[in-house]
């Protein structure tokens, strides 16, 4: 009877201790517990899409956000694909992606408001050293895709639903292609992941270059193309609509698109990486249209 | 073999620097697997010992979907709980998507299968003719689980090792539901997803040590508490 007692007592004795030992320790708040004006609603959600996160741009803006304003962002760093379907059904208050084709159609039904230009960078075509399918001397990426195909040699693809998937779906309707065997290979993950395979498999994929630089010191494979005007990567941020849904923050909301075009936060944007990388991995376009780029 | 060294080393920087953003991860991860299995004990325990003790129609069937749940990804866990807690959800009104709490509901839910199952196991292992001469004795309901209880001790202690096992390697419903925010929800298995995909392999690699490290002491703990008791 007491040795029951004692063994039962014991084990959760032992969790709860633990338990009790780890609150004690960790400041149970968010780190960013400093609320210079403690707004009512000061939790924002910010569905984003992985390039912003890993490539560690949101690490350095939202603190200064949080300092600035006194909301506390979530940012839940998905693809694009699934940030989207997060502001139509109303999870998020904020989405910051990058597949504009994709967005003009919550822009158009009004389940995103307070549209707004953020930043651009660019995609590039990344592949092994050899290049099997001799695509350095193109300039265009269609026909770079075309002797990926003609050749059959390994493509990497997302396949995720991702801006970048969505990106590369784009170019190879463009390229007019159907991309399909046993060269063409889904990854099904993140970009970060899809390159090691790449570098693994000596395959080609296209990929944002921010994480292609942050990701690069440990990868065999180098930028084949660049520059090509439809290569374009381009962030926007956005509110979702609270007139749609009850629950979203629509006044957090508001200030972090307000804080992303702020011209000091622009140029935040624009000097991120310089330090490590010597070259910018996104360029500021607040205020600019679409077409200018 | 030299990303290997490069990880172990980079787990001793942090361990001796004290690195306060790993070790507030590594707190939270205790905090939050631990309650999540002390939850699914409290669920667990009862349930298990009234499959294991009851006839009653249907138990088989009952029995089989805890046993199943033990093989539950992780993964569709964390996607059914999210389901639950969005905002859109019938519990989205508790506004505690992407938080700690969310994570240890989702991991409680993981767990409990395991101690269910394992429980409900190990009652129906004792042996009927000790079961009539306890009741035999004339014990009280009481006296008498009790004393099938310390009978089952050790596979008990096991379904608790079992259950905290599964839910502190688990990273499928802990990115879900989660959301892996830094500082708040981002725990050991979620920080080494993220810094695999960021690239930082050594990082990646020190925090898979802090995690075996973590799993290792608990359950030695744990398993020490039952191996002591043993044969007395």
């Amino acid at each position: 009877m007491k040795r029951v007692h004692l063994t039962l007592f014991n084990s959760l004795l032992l969790l709860t201790l633990v338990i009790i030992f780890a609150v004690g320790c960790s400041s149970s708040a968010p780190a960013s517990s400093v609320a210079p004006s403690a707004p009512t609603n000061p939790e924002v959600i910010l569905a984003t899409t992985t390039s912003t996160q890993d490539s560690g741009l949101l690490d350095e803006l939202i603190p200064i956000f949080e300092k600035q304003s006194g909301y506390i962002i979530k940012p839940i760093a998905v693809g694009t694909g699934a940030a989207l379907e997060m502001g139509k059904k109303g999870e998020a208050d904020i989405l910051l992606v990058h597949a504009p084709s994709s967005e003009k159609l919550l822009v158009d039904n009004k389940t995103v408001i307070n549209y707004q230009l953020v930043m651009h960078n660019d995609f590039v075509i990344v592949g092994p050293s050899s290049d099997p399918a001799k695509i350095k001397n193109e300039k265009k990426v269609v026909s770079a895709f075309k002797s990926i195909a003609e050749n059959q040699s390994l493509f990497i693809s997302r396949g995720d639903d991702s801006g970048t998937h969505k990106m590369e779906k784009n170019l190879w309707t463009k390229a007019d292609i159907q991309p399909a065997g046993t060269w063409y290979q889904e990854s099904g993950s993140g970009m970060g992941q899809t390159l090691n395979i790449a570098s693994e498999k000596e395959g080609y994929t296209l990929t944002d270059r921010a994480t292609f630089l942050s990701n690069s010191k440990n990868l065999q494979l180098e930028i084949v193309l660049e520059g090509d005007a439809s290569l374009l990567n381009i962030y926007h941020v956005m509110q979702v609509n609270p007139e749609k849904f009850s629950k979203v923050n629509s006044a957090g909301g508001k200030a972090f698109v307000d804080f992303m075009i702020h011209p000091d936060i622009q140029k935040i944007i624009g000097d991120f990486g310089k330090d490590k990388y010597g070259q910018s991995l996104f360029f500021p376009d607040a205020g600019k249209k679409m077409e200018d780029l | 073999m030299e990303l290997i060294w490069q990880g172990i080393k980079e787990a001793f920087r942090l361990i001796i620097n004290g690195d306060p953003e790993v070790f507030g991860i590594t707190l939270l991860t205790l905090k939050v697997s631990g309650t999540a299995t002390l939850l699914s004990i409290i669920i667990g325990l009862p349930v298990g010992t009234l499959i294991g003790l009851k006839e009653f129609p249907g138990r088989r069937f009952i029995l089989s979907i805890f046993n199943t749940g033990m093989g539950l990804p992780p993964v569709v866990v964390g996607l059914w709980v999210s389901i639950f807690l969005w905002r859109s959800g019938p519990f989205g009104f508790l506004n505690i998507m992407y938080t700690p709490e969310a994570i240890i509901i989702a991991q409680a839910v993981i767990a409990s299968p395991f101690i269910i199952a394992l429980t409900a196991a190990a009652f129906q292992q004792t042996n009927p003719k000790l079961r009539l001469q306890i009741r035999a004795l004339g014990t009280t309901r009481l006296q008498y689980l009790f004393l099938l209880l310390n009978e089952i001790r050790l596979p008990l202690m096991a379904a608790i090792i079992a259950g905290f096992g599964a839910v502190i390697s688990e990273v499928g419903a802990s990115m879900a539901v989660g959301g892996n925010i830094k500082g708040y929800s981002r725990v050991l298995t979620t920080a080494t997803v993220l810094e695999v995909s960021k690239g930082n392999f050594d990082v990646a690699i020190s925090l898979s040590i802090f995690l075996s490290l973590l799993a290792f002491t608990i359950t030695m703990l744990l398993t020490m508490l039952q191996q002591k008791q043993q044969g007395g």
